[in-house]
């Protein structure tokens, strides 16, 4: 019997995807389609006066120009278009009124008979304003305390209770380091366009393929906003082009296809421009100030992080930023603190290890730092700063394997033949430099549902609502579901990205693959009960007297596990019950387990090098040593860290979203213009699974989508430090910032 | 994006026919750069003509040893033409150093001269921009100018030129060969693009009526002491923040004549007689170097976000002469500086 979790299982959906099968929301067609061009405002704040469709409608083949004057109703409450992801504050809904929250905003959907000709008249609709005074930078001193929690999600993001005295601590120690830290706005730039299309079915139903990471979420969002019955839209998204985060909340691709598929009564789709999708959301820009204290041995008497992040003037998006400092190392003393800057932009949103990326990026530059000044091994601190216990809590974790990752990783990369002096090491005319860092993330599990139709021919159908974002869900569903079903891999076949399937939360969080295995591992063991169940029925059943603990399911039979001889097919229980299927679902939730607390962890290595004349910068080498529970597929999961790391190098040294401030735009709204690696950035990349057993969850998942960013920027930082004795604080670390 | 006609030219007098009597139309070759500017509504041609068809795309030599390109070949065949390689490294370099593959396979002789600026305002229509609504204003001296001009900008406009292989043409002294229907002629390639002064909505010499039918190379090629070093915020695929071309005669260690040509700093790919001066009979070592480039970078201004540059300028043109006396040209597939 081949068991397939944890092997190098190639993605079920792969073959679909490179032929072109696989179709994306923009690639749905309908007889008779429209196509929806938004028009953007062109302003950062203020009032729509007058807005003339007259020239776009003159065009033919235009069909309508929708604008907050001639839109069909929607829901005026604020709670209407809150979803499930939703932070405080009143969510941004299209074309609802004349106010203008933010540059580039959508205003105004010309529906046409093509896209061309959709494109054409948008730039023919002319809108006036006032225009009002706006801010999109930080001023410190305006920014306000996080407001505190009123919900359980809210909770998440609270920044942790200080302990012990800090300053004092602070004040006492022997050694301190104290360093601001900034990360600037930054964009997901997904390949694939945000786009839905909405079809408009005969009885007035609605079927709207959408680029989501929640197609329920996106549901319940449309239901809400426009008075709609949930049984008259249903919402699918089979394959996602990249999420990483911005496909989390509703967008207004889908709210716009839907309005003008109800009110013109047609189908429509709706594709945003590149430059368009630099207003779904961002990483907010991040400026952080730590003070760790130390004692002369290298242990933490005192850390204090303190936060400004921003958000827009609608809603406060915040996410737990400074905690992580507490949380990683044994410290007595802790505080934390964290502002919004409100600003004249549109609302943030997660993007690929939302805080953790930022704030752990300026804790272990801060680390390293203090590194230097005990004129410590910046790998023998964090060794002597090790925490079994969650330090913000005082509760153990799960499972912690981060020594042994420092260890394979240390041993991986040679750190060990480090000169500690910057600017020691040299390839010819190139400052090596060789940094590291820790990572962590959290190991959530969300209740959700599954589905399982098992049929007499020995094939399985899996069915969750949960989407792919590419991160390879199909594949670890199929599987966990073969193995569990003792069936072969082919055998299985997984519908996700449909809201009529069982409920599933949003994909984000790296909360997937824990919560959405172990149902199928839940629902499939169910299923055997049930095949047993028939099978005691067959007359003289060898496992008439069985319990269902001691049968699995193996090659297509129910086996006795201690005594193989003992079976019976799936298609002889089947054939004895009179049945041709067997359908079970089940919902699963995370064990109720406040007394320990559920992480991944990360140690990544980084060698740099850098032209000592012109400063420019090239990332070498990087081991990334990740410890994130067992691995269901070495392969997936080896893509998600090195896809991880890519994006730690862009961190660090490219990806910066630039906003005129007198405009209140964004002035790099391409992928040309916002800068990520391109193939020559990136060198060797080396990832390494540690071992480390949970039992947390019954398959002893964690989740690996986000924890492989998450110390990239900070050891590539460290190493660009120990290369040229240059400290930047302010990524992306460009070689103006170095000044060699 | 506007709607448009699509018009077709046969030959160049057909071609400089359609184009001489509409003045809102545009060729289109490779498209690479019309058709963004297009799309993000810069560019608002009724009429795009589209003279692929022409018989420009002969690489050949010339009775007095040089070579003719025509205004068609595409990049990536004329950075791996034989005779470019072995003769005029330092232009193969160049356009290797450019963009990516796929756009270089694209991209056309006559249409990398016609490259306009990347400057971001000059892109956003929602923003004043001189080059593309003139008298609306420059946002970029007051603004993001980090990629802006250290060299020959004026009030109206510090926009860069973008391209790489200009930057060699430059130093090579290439020849623009054009037409129109009253006649042909011929423009050494210093005359070719333009400073911003007053009028920054004109890049170039051409008139509204003439095509680009093929650039010409004198003979010298300086294959054996040459190179084009690049630097960029990532390692492909960005524009220069400085770029350098450098060809160098040597005899022994004294230059006889040495020619560099800076890109990612002026409208124009900037050259500097007084700089290459510096470099006429002197030995070819760092302190000489130095001394062109400071010759050169003498009236460089810089602004907010970009006089980095001018340092970086400097260290950039002695490394590039060095590595061009050395005679290590820089690789444009290795990424370690050498």
């Amino acid at each position: 019997m081949t068991s397939y979790i944890g092997t190098a299982t190639s993605r079920v959906d792969g073959i679909a995807k490179v032929t072109g099968a696989a179709k994306y929301a923009a690639e749905f067609n309908a007889p008779g389609l429209l196509y929806g061009s938004i028009v953007t405002s062109m302003i950062a704040k203020g009032r729509i006066t007058r807005i003339d469709p007259s020239a776009a409608v003159r065009v033919e083949g235009v069909i309508d120009v929708l604008t907050h004057e001639n839109r069909p109703p929607m829901a005026d409450d604020d709670n209407a278009y809150k979803d499930e992801v939703a932070p405080l504050g009143s969510p941004f809904r299209p074309l609802y009124d004349d106010r203008i929250a933010f540059n580039g905003q959508p205003i105004a959907l010309v529906v046409a008979e093509t896209s061309e000709v959709a494109r054409f008249a948008a730039s023919l609709v002319r809108v006036d304003c006032e225009e009002e005074p706006h801010v999109t930078d930080v001023n410190r001193d305006a920014a306000v305390p996080v407001k505190s929690p009123t919900n359980p999600f809210e909770a998440l993001f609270a920044p942790p209770k200080t302990r012990g005295r800090p300053e004092q601590a602070l004040a006492a120690a022997a050694v301190r380091h104290a360093g601001e830290y900034y990360v600037p706005i930054e964009h997901h730039n997904p390949m694939e366009l945000f786009a839905a299309t909405a079809m408009y079915e005969a009885d007035g139903r609605l079927t709207v393929y959408d680029k989501t990471q929640g197609v329920q979420n996106v549901q319940r969002h449309i239901c809400s906003a426009f008075g709609i019955e949930p049984e008259d839209v249903r919402v699918m998204s089979p394959f996602m082009g990249g999420g990483f985060g911005v496909g989390l909340r509703p967008q207004f691709e889908a709210v716009l296809a839907v309005m003008a598929a109800r009110a013109l009564r047609r189908s429509v789709r709706v594709v945003l421009t590149r430059p368009q999708m630099y207003v779904l959301g961002y990483r907010p820009a991040m400026t952080q100030r730590i003070a760790i204290g130390a004692s002369k041995r290298g242990t933490l008497e005192a850390i204090t992080h303190d936060a400004i992040t921003v958000t827009s003037q609608h809603e406060d998006f915040f996410r737990q930023e400074t905690g992580w400092s507490g949380l990683l190392y044994t410290c007595a003393n802790a505080s934390y603190a964290h502002k919004l800057a409100k600003l004249d932009l549109p609302t943030p949103c997660d993007m690929r290890c939302p805080s953790a990326a930022t704030g752990v990026y300026a804790l272990e530059c801060a680390m390293d730092e203090l590194a230097v000044a005990l004129r410590l091994d910046p790998l023998e601190l964090r060794l002597r700063c090790y925490s079994e216990r969650d330090q913000n809590n005082d509760r153990p974790f799960g499972s912690k394997a981060l020594r042994e990752c420092y260890r394979q990783g240390a041993e991986a990369f040679g750190w060990n033949k480090r000169n500690p002096e910057p600017r020691s090491m040299r390839d010819g005319g190139d400052l090596v430099g060789w940094g590291m860092a820790t990572g962590v993330w959290d190991a959530f599990q969300a209740p959700i549902t599954v589905r399982i139709v098992l049929s007499a021919n020995g094939h399985a159908e899996v069915a969750c609502a949960t989407s792919d974002i590419g991160t390879g869900t199909y594949t670890i569903m199929a599987q966990v579901a073969a193995d569990m079903l003792g069936l072969p891999l082919e055998n299985i076949s997984i519908k996700l990205g449909d809201s009529s399937l069982p409920q599933s939360p949003v994909e984000g969080g790296s909360w997937i693959a824990v919560s959405v295995c172990n149902a199928i591992a839940t629902t499939a063991g169910a299923v055997r009960d049930e095949l047993l169940r028939l099978a005691k029925q067959v007359p003289g059943s060898p496992l008439a007297n069985i319990a269902p603990g001691e049968v699995a399911l193996a090659d297509g039979m129910l086996v006795g596990k201690g005594d193989p001889s003992r079976s019976v097919s799936i298609a002889d229980a089947m054939r004895h019950g009179a049945v041709d299927r067997i359908e079970q679902e089940k919902t699963t939730s995370p064990a109720d387990d406040p007394a320990r607390a559920h992480n991944t962890h990360a140690a990544t290595f980084a060698e740099v090098k850098v032209d000592d004349e012109l400063g420019v910068i090239r990332v070498t080498r990087v081991v990334s040593a990740v410890a994130a529970g067992r691995i269901l597929n070495t392969k997936t999961a080896s893509s998600q860290i090195l896809g991880s790391v890519v994006w730690g190098i862009g961190m660090a040294l490219h990806e910066e979203t630039l906003i005129d401030h007198r405009l209140g735009r964004v002035t790099n709204a391409n992928i040309a213009e916002y800068h990520v690696p391109v193939n020559a950035d990136i060198n060797d990349i080396k990832v390494i699974f540690v071992e480390e057993p949970d039992d947390s969850n019954p398959l002893g998942v964690k989740g690996v989508g986000e924890i492989g960013i998450v110390g990239v920027a900070a050891a590539i930082a460290n190493a660009v430090y120990h290369a040229t004795g240059r400290r930047v604080r302010d990524l992306p670390i460009t070689l103006d910032k170095l000044r060699l | 994006m506007i709607n448009f006609h699509y018009a077709r030219a046969n030959d160049v007098t057909d071609a400089v026919r359609q184009i001489g009597g509409d003045a809102n139309a545009k060729f289109v070759a490779g498209g690479t750069n019309l058709i963004d500017l297009m799309k993000m509504d810069v560019e608002r041609p009724t009429t795009v003509i589209d003279i692929t068809r022409l018989p420009l795309k002969q690489i050949e030599r010339t009775p007095d040893g040089g070579l003719r390109i025509g205004a068609l070949v595409r990049n990536t065949d004329l950075a791996y033409h034989p005779l470019v390689e072995e003769r005029y490294p330092v232009l193969a370099s160049a356009i290797m150093a450019g963009a990516s593959q796929q756009l270089r396979n694209m991209a056309s002789t006559g249409g990398n001269l016609l490259q306009r600026t990347r400057c971001a305002y000059f892109y956003d229509t929602a923003t004043p921009c001189n080059k593309r609504k003139p008298g609306s204003g420059c946002s970029a001296i007051d603004g993001q100018n980090r990629m802006h001009a250290i060299l020959g900008g004026s009030d109206a406009c510090i926009a860069t030129h973008p391209s790489d292989m200009c930057v060699a043409l430059a130093v090579l002294e290439a020849r623009v060969h054009v037409a129109s229907e009253s006649g042909d002629r011929v423009i050494p390639f210093a005359d070719f693009h333009r400073l911003p002064g007053k009028t920054p909505q004109r890049d170039t010499d051409l008139d509204g009526g003439e095509i680009i039918t093929a650039v010409e190379l004198p003979p010298k090629g300086f294959a054996a002491n040459y190179t084009y070093l690049k630097i960029r915020d990532r390692l492909s695929y960005a524009f220069a923040l400085v770029s350098v071309a450098v060809g160098l005669e040597l005899d022994g260690d004294t230059i006889k004549e040495g020619r560099f040509a800076l890109g990612g700093v002026a409208h124009k790919p900037w050259r500097d007689q007084q700089a290459e001066a510096a470099l006429r009979g002197r030995p070819a070592k760092a302190a000489t170097f130095a001394r062109a480039a400071d010759a050169l970078l003498r009236d460089a201004k810089g602004y907010a976000h970009n006089t980095f540059k001018i340092d970086l300028a400097r260290r950039c043109i002695v490394r590039a002469l060095t590595q061009a006396a050395r005679g290590t040209p820089q690789s444009q597939s290795s990424k370690k500086i050498v």
